[in-house]
């Protein structure tokens, strides 16, 4: 009944031909962080278009309102410190959960959660006032085209807040187990890809048009 | 219906009873036929309690193999129905000369084509490429399974959710009359202001969202989970193929569903992205979607190319031709299919210098193709070729699809294009090689896997039936399109003046009919193939000779797929195999580690599908609850950590034993 | 038993992917407030009088700072992955130049032929 060797069938070869894994050990490579990765290309692509748009539309002002009229480049300023800020406490967050402690885990988090929940809060006033003002998304291509590009950012990074707290509420419960670690990695890709995406934000949407 | 007319808004949105096509004819017959199909169809599923079954063993199922066969019956179902669009279609054009105006007016008509165009490509040949795709990558790899299993339950059931919003707006409401691309200025608010485009909108997002996830699932399965052994070098053709298909599917998709969002602003907020005033530019969102567009039909034919490489190797008895020449090929295709997009519209104005860039591009793209070509061609020479039905799709693909790329290479000379665009000469291009490429390929793939997915063959005479009314059908379909468009004839047009046209659309709408006969014969190529499995049956798990993998397991394979990893040697590996001597394991068998079923993918593709459905409505608090509760049910479910389980040693020892028991019957 | 099979160590990833260091997530944070603050002052300040050199400086900086991100943010290297991360990225990268690049060229010759009214597009260079 022994299944009968390959290498004795090929009477010509002088090595043993294995053509099968008898014994897997350990766990086989996760594909999670690719995936992730991959997922993370396809929203630069997103962000990509919107990028586009702004670049056609961003001087159809429609004889309305313009980048002059309506940046405050201090709030951006401060905006961008806040996602600058919560990207090193995540990074401290990371460092903590390789060392194993949960509870420094959760507090960085935490940190890292009221910076990007400041950024959102003065994200939506700026929105608000420029609406207040006649500035709407309806108002012009320009305006269009700011809302909806600075708008999916601060989209995702309210979405990664709530993924925050989830992430937050499960470390909590189980500790942090390999399945919880991979998804803080995650999301810390997430983050700090939002960061690397805020950069060209600031640089094209709102101090490159204040040039000219 | 309401007294309080504030109040009926509220809570039905811009729904009415209007809303229900009741003075339309061929919509009340439909829905006749459609509800007593329906209502019989679930009346026998419930007679013989199969409900529990379906429910557990496939709806819930992450297995690749059964989601794999579940997107091939929704593209079949489709395929119906966007079949139904194209009779129509030709019927009409057949007879709509001078003061006969036809059976369709102009506003019914419009909604045809443009419902033809979404579901043969959102909901027929992209379910049926990634169905062929999910079932037989893991095979051919020697894994068990997709990367992330859930995920794949997940697409196929937000793939299902938009094919259900599509047909819903055939008995409620209307959809879009733009064309499947939904150009802006039609498809804006001001100029299409009913639920048609909106349909088509949330249709193609909430699909768009399960191809995404399904692209980037394949990716990271071909990266992380082939064998030990299989270097890239050494993955079957179509493992390549599908690498390379699910590049451009995350690398493209993206873009659809950006471009889609902003439409739906324009629409929903009011925005100027595509609007005529206030900044706004029709021609930015031509420039986006076809961006899409172009990385979309290569999506479309690639797998096939990747059918058609199996294929005739295997009924050839030969290894393929030039392997690295494939491969190189289909990645020089992939990343130029990103630098031809303008050739959608040559004649929007762009003007000489950026046409002929885009000119070039084109006809350089061409090249890998022809050498593909060249590539099959040199493996049938000197090759034992058996004429199976595989094989006879790939000779009449090869014919055909070539006619179909010459046409398209004339069409990239942009003062060509600058007489033919638009007209029934693009039509038939198109039609030419999604039909003869994308189309014959799905069906060299059915005949040629369905015996491993299902443990029998296909009935061979309803196969050939199918084979040559498909066929003789699509020349005299298409061929006299390409002389109407020489002559000028416009598409998408109801109604023609010109009497001396009409002998043309009428051999048209006889080779329509020819085709009819082939889904017919293809139908009744499964019914009596099912009624016959036992005279069909394959016992041995490789009935055709093959040289890769998925050839190594049981017809159909078990659960798991391989008792034991394979360690690859070689190309065609399990030719490979065979040549060396290999002989299956009989023992030291380990439990084997499987993801469980989830009802979590059905929920929360089910509440898209009714969120989608709210939007069109402009059922507002429908639509929040909706999003309430898909994000509830999606946090809900990453709190369920306990997603898989273990095959035990006993029940894999107890599967191969009787595989043992049907291989040795054979000898 | 004996088997015809193969005993495979498998390897775990977990050293593969990219792991941050105290020292390396405080430097990106140091060059990314410096990248950050010197455009800021450059523009609010007004401090250079052509607009153009002060847009492309602005740009370099921004580019600068991404690379900043992915390697001490991000940890991005070329074995992550088999490689297959920094193909991705290049891939992405190359895509998203086309697409805007592409884009802006198309948009301005159709505007320019298309759209003669629209005056502003003429400065769109």
């Amino acid at each position: 009944m022994e299944a009968s060797n390959a290498a004795a069938a090929t009477a010509t070869s002088p090595e043993e031909l294995h053509f099968y894994v008898a014994d897997e050990h350990g766990h086989a490579e996760g594909s999670t962080m690719l995936g992730f990765w991959l997922y993370l290309m396809s929203d630069c692509l997103i962000f990509a278009v919107l990028f586009a748009c702004y670049g056609v539309y961003g001087r159809q002002f429609a004889a309305g309102p313009t980048p002059h009229d309506l940046f405050d480049l201090s709030t951006v300023a401060l905006n961008t410190s806040m996602l600058l800020l919560s990207s090193i406490t995540y990074g401290f967050a990371m460092l903590a959960m390789e060392d194993d402690k949960v509870g420094r885990t959760q507090l960085w988090l935490l940190v890292t959660g009221l910076f990007g929940a400041a950024f959102v809060f003065l994200e939506i006033r700026e929105f608000l006032e420029f609406i207040h003002d006649g500035a709407g998304p309806q108002r012009s291509a320009f305006l269009s085209s700011f809302f909806t590009l600075v708008g999916t950012h601060g989209l995702h990074v309210s979405l990664g807040l709530i993924w925050l707290v989830t992430l937050m509420v499960q470390v909590g419960q189980r500790g942090l187990v390999p399945e919880n670690r991979r998804r803080l990695m995650c999301l810390s890709m997430f983050w700090h890809f939002l960061d690397v995406v805020w950069i060209g934000v600031f640089s094209f949407v709102y101090l490159i048009p204040v040039l000219r | 219906m309401f007294s309080n007319l504030d109040l009926q808004h509220l809570i039905l949105g811009r729904f009415t009873l209007e809303a229900i096509p009741y003075h339309e004819p061929i919509l009340l017959m439909t829905f006749a036929g459609v509800a007593v199909g329906g209502i019989a169809l679930l009346s026998i599923l419930t007679y013989f309690k199969v409900w529990g079954y379906l429910w557990t063993e496939w709806f819930t199922s992450v297995d690749h193999k059964k989601i794999g066969v579940m997107y091939i019956v929704l593209a079949i179902v489709m395929l119906l129905r966007g079949f139904a669009d194209a009779l129509m279609m030709r019927t009409q054009q057949s007879m709509s000369f001078g003061e006969n105006q036809g059976f369709l007016p102009p506003h019914h008509y419009d909604q045809v084509f443009t419902a033809h165009g979404v579901i043969m490509i959102f909901f027929m040949a992209m379910p049926f490429v990634t169905g062929l795709m999910n079932f037989v990558v893991p095979l051919q790899i020697g894994a068990r399974d997709v990367a992330f299993p859930f995920l794949n339950n997940f697409s196929f059931w937000m793939t299902v959710g938009g094919a259900i919003i599509t047909m819903a707006s055939l008995f409620v409401g209307e959809f879009a009359r733009t064309g499947w691309l939904a150009f802006p200025p039609l498809s804006e608010a001001a100029y299409s202001p009913g639920v048609g485009v909106d349909y088509y909108i949330w249709a193609l997002q909430i699909a768009g969202i399960g191809t995404l996830l399904s692209g980037i699932n394949l990716i990271a399965t071909i990266v992380k989970m082939r064998a030990p052994g299989m270097t890239m070098m050494k993955m079957p053709v179509f493992v390549w193929t599908s690498l390379c298909t699910n590049v451009l599917i995350v690398a493209s998709f993206p873009v659809l569903t950006a471009v889609l969002a902003l439409l739906s602003l324009d629409r929903y907020v009011g925005t100027n992205f595509f609007t005529n005033d206030l900044g706004g530019n029709p021609m930015m969102y031509f420039n986006l979607i076809w961006i899409w567009g172009h990385p979309e039909v290569y999506i479309l034919i690639l797998p096939a190319f990747g059918v058609f490489s199996e294929i005739t190797s295997t009924f050839c008895g030969k290894r393929l031709f030039g392997y690295a020449s494939m491969v190189y090929a289909t990645v020089v295709i992939t990343i130029l299919s990103y630098l031809v997009w303008l050739h959608h519209f040559f004649t929007m104005g762009s003007g000489a210098s950026v046409n002929s860039f885009f000119g070039i591009t084109t006809m350089i793209i061409s090249i890998p193709t022809g050498a593909k070509i060249f590539n099959w061609l040199f493996t049938m020479y000197r090759g034992r070729i058996r004429f199976e039905l595989p094989m006879m799709w790939v000779i009449a693909f090869m014919v055909t699809f070539t006619i179909g790329g010459m046409t398209g290479v004339l069409l990239a000379v942009p003062p060509a294009d600058f007489m033919l665009h638009n007209s029934l000469f693009l039509v038939a291009h198109f039609h030419n090689v999604i039909i003869g490429g994308t189309f014959f390929g799905v069906m060299a793939g059915t005949n040629y896997w369905f015996p491993k997915a299902f443990g029998f063959k296909l009935d061979e005479f309803w196969g050939k039936m199918s084979f040559w009314l498909w066929t003789v059908g699509f020349y005299f379909a298409f061929m006299p399109l390409y002389v109407l468009g020489l002559m000028g004839v416009t598409r998408r047009l109801s109604h023609f003046d010109d009497p001396s046209l009409q002998p043309w659309f009428i051999v048209a709408a006889f080779g329509a009919l020819l085709i009819a006969g082939g889904i017919g014969s293809f139908l009744m190529q499964l019914f009596v193939s099912i009624k016959n499995r036992e005279k069909l049956r394959d016992l041995t798990g490789d009935p055709w000779n093959g040289r890769t993998l998925e050839w190594a397991t049981s017809s159909p394979p078990p659960a798991y797929n391989f008792a034991f990893t394979p360690m690859v040697h070689d190309l065609d590996t399990w030719t490979d195999m065979k040549a060396r001597g290999y002989t299956r394991p009989l023992e030291g068998y380990k439990p084997i580690h499987m993801p469980k079923n989830t009802g979590a993918g059905v929920i929360l593709s089910g509440i898209s599908t009714v969120i989608g459905l709210a939007l069109i409505w402009y059922v507002w608090w429908l639509a929040a609850l909706g999003l309430v509760a898909l994000l509830v049910c999606a946090i809900g479910h990453t709190f369920n950590y306990n997603r898989d389980y273990y095959i035990s040693a006993e029940d894999v020892v107890h599967t191969e034993a009787a595989r043992t028991k049907l291989l040795a019957g054979q000898v | 038993m004996t088997s015809d099979g193969v005993h495979v160590e498998v390897l775990h990833s977990g050293d593969q992917a990219g792991h941050g260091s105290r020292k390396g997530y405080l430097t990106g944070f140091i060059l990314s407030v410096i990248l950050t603050a010197v455009p800021f002052w450059l523009v609010m300040n007004h401090v250079l009088t052509d607009p153009r050199v002060m847009a492309g400086l602005v740009m370099g900086f921004a580019l600068v700072q991404i690379v900043v991100h992915m390697v001490y943010f991000l940890h991005m290297n070329t074995k992550s992955e088999g490689g297959w991360t920094m193909l991705a990225l290049i891939f992405t990268v190359v895509l998203v130049v086309i697409a805007l690049a592409g884009s802006l060229w198309i948009m301005y010759h159709l505007n320019t032929n298309m759209m003669p009214t629209m005056q502003n597009m003429r400065d769109m260079s």
